[in-house]
């Protein structure tokens, strides 16, 4: 039976926005239960934001801090853009799932406890000396605790299954509560469940047995205590079909799209890597998209094969994460040298090293940007958000053979990982670049390093009659390409290689994304800070503070008006997951006051964080604009998940100290 | 290879030469290796747009530039890898890649090891001069104990690498030997040619600046009998002008040399060398040099699947039946209607 401890705050009953977190053991089916979860909001019409967060362990110890898994979800009625900061219901599967997620939890936001993982081991595992459902810690929230364990096993007898197996239904009994408190359909779960196990029927009645239970546990629930229904109204969205995409997702529908607007056969190389491999494994069932995937030996294999392939008339295409993007670098120089299309995915982590694999950060900037031996320009494009990514991707095919060059796309784990609600494009609105190859020397003779008026040179497949010819890594003689170390030629082909890329700017014009051009303020940003700076100056402006938002996705080279509009402002703030990199060449190109706002906790901004900053350059107080934002343990991703050495962190604490 | 092959296209020797100055050090090995391949292609049938050298970096790899065909110069160690893509992106085209001992096997050895497991279809010709050139004679892999060099004024202490019994050891289907000034040596480049899959060359080669006549125990004219064993499929092993031959020592299972008297092999109990023997070919790429003469020819051939062949078959089966549309592909997934009424199914 439920107890029920306290009471003495309400969850608002029709909210704008709601904030859940799903929380459990590794092994408890979090991701899946966030992503199901996900799914049924959608389709409720709620306007959404996700955001998994889990171990960097496959199988981290079960019922340890550091084996938490989490799933969080932010959905609402008007446009959602971050994963919420702070969780209004937070689903904590055992005792170290609500150690290290109940501080982040709103004051009087709803806990639902499974009490049957409360015993004596999981408590000592969590580092709780008592039973804070009993020892009146959790005083300032709101608990629902009941022993969902045994209501699962209960629901799943008739089946005959093994108490393992049994128990494995928990989350979709904890589903089917979430599902009842926000009053969704459960078909489409049903539905999904029969065809995830339409080789095991048993197991799939089992689930929905645990799935009907805990709706059912819901509705006679209601008539006891805290536990209510919340509605939350549809988003007002444009009509139209949706869908939900990942940042993954998305970059390899971007890819094939853009390979197929060029006109051209795709060529993937890749090399496994955390958060990069969901790309390889989407676009390794594409091949009927005239897609050729290759998973090599290693990163540079994996790179040096896509250029291989561009070579030979396809559109090479190359995917990593910074370490990965390091061992890269050698053969990119070589792309730019011998001018070859090329697109390069980085999905960036925490770093240096092997850094945090499964956390978020923005600091691979200068790797992309400067990252290279010699002069080595490379355009550099950033994805905003999951759906953005596509955009992105289609864009990066478009340089890379339009300009004969490499590209870098920037995303990042939280962009790969999460998940929103995608408007699903029209195809046919998307303006093919269709690709030429030269088939005939020019006048006067084969000229591979010839330009035309945007200082590209010809692609020349192998295979063509006539126009036999060699490329390589050494410096090539203006025109003919033929080797040539003289200092004209390298002095005027440096040039040229610079003036290539910096003429992709040309037409790329840098829109405003929130308020005017002018003004007292302007918040740059570029990448996944895109949700938290759009939602602080929304609020920021609703105060009445003149403030503005410009959002930069051509982060190399930098829109041809960047530099106009960025001193049309009194103050530039620029919020960064890094130490201040895009600053660094904002500052550089324009010679700007771009004041940093720092946050390398592997976590992405909060609002308010943000909201903050932009206070305080209307506080009065001089100097104390910018700076760096502190971590803290209250916020996805937690800290204490993701050490490979399983230590906890100093700055963990339990949730008595908040 | 490729099965382009069938179409026998006529070129001179002339044609596979380009106008760019050669600029090896007078007398290198590389020279003869490549008036060798440029006399092979046009016995071959070989068309210059079909054909790709492919190399990566050192004194070997600036070969590309100087063949008449389309070439890649690439980056140190990786032309097994920017090859690998050049090959599953239009399989019509003849791939040959360039390398050496540094090159292949130092810096690129990852990427030789799994091209040939993999078994692309492609040659691989690694010239071997057991020292660093290109960077002024530093020991490489392949230098024997005790080489003096910048880096080793002592003498190297590293065990060498066996280029050939490494690639056979990667799952290599296709191991030839030769050396730069050898007439026999267009020969074994025209088997690998047509072994379908990887095939690879391990060619001596004589660096006069920094190790010179380092092979000149086997290769050269006096000590030819003694030092040179040339295998031929179905021909028995024998060298010193037929008065010697390699037997199998069966109590050990090893190779030992025999005497062969007034030319009856079969008494001598010569192995008659089959080139699908794999078992015969690892004894025969770790042979010894000394106690043995150079095992040099064809040691290996026996071909199977190639890689870019099966990638091909793979993507046809997994096409078959389906239609690209593009419009399909973005609309794909739990999908949901917004209507002016609220979302629905």
């Amino acid at each position: 039976m439920a107890t029920i401890l306290d009471n003495k705050a309400e969850v608002d009953a029709s909210p704008e926005t709601v904030v859940v977190r799903f929380a459990g053991d590794s092994g408890d089916g979090m991701q899946l239960t966030g992503g199901q979860f996900t799914l049924s909001t959608a389709l409720a019409g709620n306007d959404l934001s996700t955001f998994p967060d889990f171990p960097a362990e496959i199988r981290a110890p079960q019922g340890t801090l550091f084996g938490v898994s989490a799933f969080q979800i932010n959905f609402g009625s008007s446009a959602i853009t971050t994963a919420g900061d702070a969780p209004d219901v937070l689903v904590a599967m055992n005792p170290a799932a609500l150690k290290t997620n109940a501080p982040d939890l709103k004051p009087g936001g709803l806990i639902i406890a499974d009490t049957g993982e409360f015993n004596r081991r999981n408590l000592d595992k969590a580092k709780y000396e008592t039973n804070p459902i009993e020892d009146g810690s959790l005083a300032k929230w709101q608990v629902l605790a009941f022993d969902i364990s045994a209501l699962t096993l209960e629901s799943v007898k008739p089946f005959g299954l093994g108490v393992k197996d049994a128990l494995r239904c928990k989350n979709m009994w904890t589903l089917g509560l979430a599902l009842w408190m926000f009053e969704r359909d459960r078909q489409p779960l049903v539905d999904w469940l029969k065809s995830k196990f339409a080789r095991n029927p048993v197991l799939a009645d089992a689930n929905i047995a645990a799935l009907n239970a805990g709706h059912a546990y819901g509705e006679t629930a209601e008539l006891s205590g805290p536990l209510k229904q919340i509605h939350v109204q549809p988003a007002p969205v444009p009509d139209g079909l949706y869908r939900t995409v990942t940042g993954a997702d998305a970059i390899s529908l971007g890819l094939v799209a853009g390979a197929q607007l060029a006109g051209l056969p795709m060529f993937f190389g890749g090399y496994p890597i955390t958060p990069a491999s969901a790309i390889l494994h989407s676009l390794s069932k594409l091949k009927e998209y005239d897609v050729t995937t290759f998973q090599a030996e290693d990163e540079i294999a994996a790179i040096a094969s896509a250029i291989g392939a561009s070579y030979a008339g396809s559109l090479g295409v190359t995917s990593s994460s910074g370490p990965g993007i390091a061992l890269k670098g050698e053969a990119m120089g070589l792309a730019i040298m011998t001018e070859l299309p090329l697109v390069i995915i980085n999905s960036q982590r925490g770093g240096p090293s092997t850094g945090l694999p499964t956390k978020t950060e923005q600091s691979d900037l200068y790797q992309a940007v400067y990252g290279r031996n010699g002069d080595a320009p490379m355009p550099v494009i950033a994805a905003r958000s999951p759906s953005d990514a596509f955009d992105c991707a289609i864009e990066a095919c478009r340089i890379a053979t339009q300009y004969m060059t490499p590209v870098m796309v920037l995303t990042d784990g939280y962009i790969a990982n999460a998940a929103e609600p995608w408007a699903v494009p029209d195809m046919s609105s998307y303006a093919p670049f269709p690709t030429t190859f030269l088939t005939e020397a020019q006048e006067g003779g084969l000229k591979p390093y010839a330009r035309d008026e945007k200082l590209k040179r010809p692609w020349i497949k192998p295979g063509t009659p006539g126009l036999m010819h060699r490329i390589g890594g050494i410096e090539k003689e203006v025109d003919t390409g033929h080797i040539n170390y003289g200092s004209e030629n390298h002095q005027a082909m440096t040039e040229i290689r610079r003036d290539k890329v910096l003429g992709i700017a040309r037409g790329i014009r840098q829109q405003v994304d929130q308020g005017t051009e002018g003004g007292d303020l302007v918040v740059v940003g570029w990448g996944s800070t895109f949700g938290p700076i759009s939602q602080a100056v929304r609020r920021a402006r609703a105060a009445g503070k003149d403030v503005s938002h410009v959002h930069i996705r051509h982060i190399w080279p930098l829109p041809e008006n960047l530099e106009a509009l960025l001193k049309s402002y009194k103050n530039i703030l620029v919020p960064e997951m890094n130490t201040g990199q895009l600053k660094t060449v904002l500052r550089d190109q324009y010679l700007v006051d771009a004041r940093p706002l720092n946050k390398v906790s592997g976590q992405p901004f909060r609002i308010w964080e943000i909201e903050k900053a932009i206070d305080a350059f209307f506080d009065g107080v001089p100097g104390n604009e910018g700076g760096t934002v502190p971590a803290d343990h209250t916020q996805l991703p937690n800290a204490v998940s993701g050490y490979d050495d399983g230590s906890l962190k100093p700055h963990v604490h339990s949730p008595q100290s908040n | 290879m490729n099965e382009m092959t069938t179409i026998k296209v006529e070129t001179t020797i002339k044609d596979w030469e380009t106008d760019q100055e050669v600029r090896w050090c007078p007398g290198c090995g590389d020279y003869a290796i490549l008036k060798a391949v440029q006399r092979t292609l046009p016995e071959l049938g070989a068309d210059p747009r079909n054909t790709v050298f492919v190399s990566g970096i050192g004194c070997s790899s600036r070969f590309p530039y100087y063949v008449e065909s389309y070439g890649f110069h690439t980056i140190h160690g990786r032309a097994p890898a920017v090859a690998t893509g050049v090959k599953l992106a239009n399989p019509e085209l003849d791939v040959w890649i360039i390398t050496g001992d540094g090159d292949g096997l130092s810096i690129g050895g990852n990427h030789t090891m799994h091209i040939l497991r993999r078994n692309l279809d492609c040659q691989i010709l690694l010239f071997n001069n057991e020292i660093y050139g290109l960077t002024k004679g530093q020991y490489s892999p392949t230098s024997r104990e005790g080489t003096k060099s910048p880096t080793s004024p002592l003498g190297s202490i590293d065990h060498p690498a066996k280029p050939a019994a490494f690639a056979l050891g990667s799952g290599g289907r296709f191991i030839g030997r030769g050396f730069d000034v050898s007439k026999n040596l267009p020969d074994v480049l025209k088997a690998a040619y047509r072994h379908k899959g990887a095939a690879f060359v391990e060619i001596f080669q004589n660096c006069i600046v920094y190790n010179k006549d380092v092979f000149a125990d086997f290769t050269e004219k006096k000590n030819a009998d003694e030092g040179q064993l040339w295998c031929e499929d179905g021909k028995p092993m024998l060298f010193s002008k037929g008065t010697k031959g390699i037997t199998l020592d069966r109590e050990h299972l090893c190779l030992k040399v025999v005497e062969v008297v007034d030319g009856d092999w079969q008494a001598a109990d010569v192995i008659v060398h089959d080139v699908t023997n794999r078992s015969v070919a690892h004894m025969l790429v770790e042979m010894p040099f000394g106690l043995f003469p150079m095992a040099l020819g064809v040691l290996y051939d026996d071909p199977r699947p190639s890689f870019d062949e099966e990638v091909g078959h793979q993507h046809l089966k997994a096409i078959s039946g389906k239609k690209p549309d593009l419009q399909k592909l973005v609309s794909q997934g739990e999908t949901w209607t917004v209507t002016r009424g609220g979302p629905e199914l």
